[in-house]
């Protein structure tokens, strides 16, 4: 009785998570109709690696056919050779940084120890940044412009589906910046953050704060439109209901209005997401800001034999992060949501 | 004075050609403790009058007055029992409660207000699910919690939409147990709308029919004296139950044949048009 019960749990999780190929593993270890759970992993699992494997196929040969002025398109053997090339270089780069502070620390020491008043200068490592780090700073730019833009869009979204006038007064508004490219933006984001933010050690840094900023101005309209949509469209009973309890403002708010709207708001903000990190790469490799876009652009214009390898292994790295955040997104929207199966995967 | 009072009142949607006059001249008064059952045909605007006492909707004509005052709008001294439960589904059974009594009673401490939901919760027999939430509950569960929900704000009246319509006989049978049992204990003043006439008869006071719309308009009070309590099986035997019944049944099927013999004419009445000529 009881395994069954954690057979359930487990399972739920692994729909919860977005991980459904583990649950025939799950079930099979439990020993529920081994038969059925074969021909499930089958169906799930062989057929997306069978397809995996003629893509990679096609690829590596008509890859071999076509001759850049970098050489021969890479396949994907030499894509992957270069995941190993450019581990290698994080893991020389940590090691440098590390003899450097050790040598740093040594020195000090020997001065310190030498005249006990000595001045002591402590500077910190400025290699050039790995790729593994230029994908740790295109995570933050992209969760600071999403947060930007989700304490705007959710808050005035709500606005906008409470009151018709409001909706009518920024509606034009909305609809004209929501198709504005990112590219547009940039050189304004660029010109105002630079007239604006003058510090000269400020805490963030210009170029971090413009693509931000720029990721913000482009994905927080699919938040809005939706959080407005799903207040607009709340079931009228439990408008009646709160209506009938003479609710207050706030009330109404937190226990009626946010939580009928939640689905929707979370749809909105899972597509904000998957905007913000598109347009991302593309305001870094366009302003010279680090990350993932600066990488692939510097190796363009780097032009060695590996460039192109490299690019492609930034290309399959953005689409897998995209991948996750999209499925960590939708995973939260199943958690908030009081009716799970409405939501599409 | 009447407890609630309709004067003369007058409700209609829409507007120019397409407008629909619902309820027209309705003159209603309810005493303290009366429990007053309207039964009607489905779209007769019974939903509509009960909004307007509940203050959801406004009357276009006249006035409703509640202990002598005018109605402005919804309020926790009437508490209204859907016919489809409206209950929030992301909140568990004792917190569709909870949050009508932490509106009602804001200035009552915590625990207080905690052990006036289990009360109520407990009262309507759904202790043992206080923690599920409504989408793992039958129909009748969920009429109960609607019902426990109104009961709890204590309020002077109890509106009740068609509180029984979508569920069971046997549920139903329960349901209406259930509500008699709470009337007969506080006599609050509660008004049921209900489309089956053995229920009125069962549980109201006075019984009220409401002829069919548009232009709604209420017909003669029939008077339940049978005792309480009022036993199901018993009554099906009682001459006077059968009687009234009878005379109810009667008087709606009547008015029910004249309507939609008025009705048929105003269909027959095509507009007159003819195909265009190529």
């Amino acid at each position: 009785m009881n395994k069954e019960k954690v057979k359930n749990n487990l399972v739920k999780v692994f729909n919860l998570t977005g991980l459904t190929w583990f649950i025939p593993f799950a079930r099979l270890g439990f020993g529920e109709q081994p038969k059925e759970q074969v021909k499930e992993m089958g169906r799930i699992i062989l057929v997306p690696i069978i397809a995996i494997a003629i893509f990679l196929g096609l690829w590596a040969v008509v890859a071999k056919k076509i001759d850049t002025s970098l050489g021969k398109l890479p396949g994907p053997v030499e894509v992957s050779q270069q995941i190993g090339v450019l581990w290698g270089e994080h893991r020389s780069e940590r090691v440098k940084e590390k003899a450097f502070y050790q040598r740093q620390a040594d020195r000090n020491a020997r001065l310190l120890a030498e005249d006990p008043k000595a001045e002591i200068k402590i500077r910190s490592y400025t290699g050039k940044p790995t790729y593994l780090d230029q994908i740790k700073t295109s995570l933050n730019t992209v969760f600071t412009g999403f947060l930007i833009a989700s304490l705007i869009a959710v808050p005035l979204g709500l606005l906008c589906g409470m009151s018709k006038a409001v909706m009518t007064a920024l509606n034009p508004l909305i609809q004209v910046m929501k198709p504005v490219s990112p590219l547009a933006w940039l050189p304004i984001v660029t010109m105002i953050v630079s007239a604006v933010y003058v510090t000269k050690d400020g805490f963030f840094q210009k170029s971090f704060l413009i693509s931000a900023i720029t990721v913000s101005l482009c994905s927080l309209w699919p938040s809005l439109l939706n959080t407005a949509l799903g207040v607009a469209s709340i079931d009228k009973d439990y408008m009646n209901v709160a209506r009938v309890l003479n609710l207050g403002w706030g009330t109404r708010v937190f226990k009626i209005v946010l939580p009928a709207s939640l689905p929707l708001v979370f749809t909105g903000l899972r597509i904000s997401l998957g905007v913000g990190w598109m347009v991302l790469i593309a305001a870094e490799m366009l302003a010279q800001n680090p990350g993932l876009g600066k990488f692939v652009w510097d190796e363009f214009q780097n032009g060695s034999s590996n460039s192109l390898a490299r690019i492609m292994v930034a290309v399959v790295t953005i689409g897998l992060i995209g991948f996750i955040l999209d499925r960590i997104m939708v995973s939260l929207q199943k958690m908030v949501s009081f009716r799970p199966e409405l939501i599409s995967t | 004075m009447p407890f609630l009072q309709l004067k003369n009142v007058s409700k209609g949607f829409g507007q120019g050609p397409a407008r629909n006059e619902v309820l027209q001249h309705i003159h209603l008064s309810v005493e303290e403790g009366e429990f007053l059952a309207i039964v009607g045909f489905s779209g007769s605007g019974k939903s509509t009058l009960i909004n307007m006492i509940a203050g959801l909707i406004e009357p276009d004509e006249g006035e409703i007055l509640l202990q002598g005052k005018p109605i402005t709008g919804p309020g926790p001294d009437r508490g209204v029992v859907f016919q489809n439960y409206s209950l929030l589904p992301w909140l568990t059974v004792s917190g569709n409660v909870a949050l009508a009594v932490n509106q009602v009673f804001p200035e009552w401490s915590k625990a207080k207000r905690e052990a006036h939901v289990r009360k109520f919760v407990d009262m309507v027999h759904l202790g043992p699910a206080a923690y599920k939430r409504p989408a793992e509950l039958s129909g009748g569960m969920r009429q109960r919690v609607s019902v426990a929900r109104a009961l709890a704000m204590n309020p002077a009246m109890l509106l009740l939409d068609e509180p029984l319509g979508a569920l069971d006989a046997l549920t139903r049978a329960d349901l209406q147990d259930e509500i008699e049992n709470i009337w007969s204990t506080d006599k609050k003043t509660v008004i049921l709308i209900t489309n089956d006439v053995d229920e009125a008869i069962l549980l109201a006071d006075r019984i009220i029919p409401l002829n069919p719309g548009p232009r709604a308009t209420l017909g003669p009070d029939f008077e339940v004296k049978l005792n309480r309590p009022r036993d199901r099986t018993d009554l099906n035997l009682n001459p006077e139950f059968r009687k009234l019944r009878s005379q109810i049944i009667h008087y709606l099927s009547e008015i029910g044949e004249k309507n939609s013999l008025h009705d048929a004419i105003e269909a027959i009445t095509l507009p007159d048009i003819k195909p265009m000529a190529a």
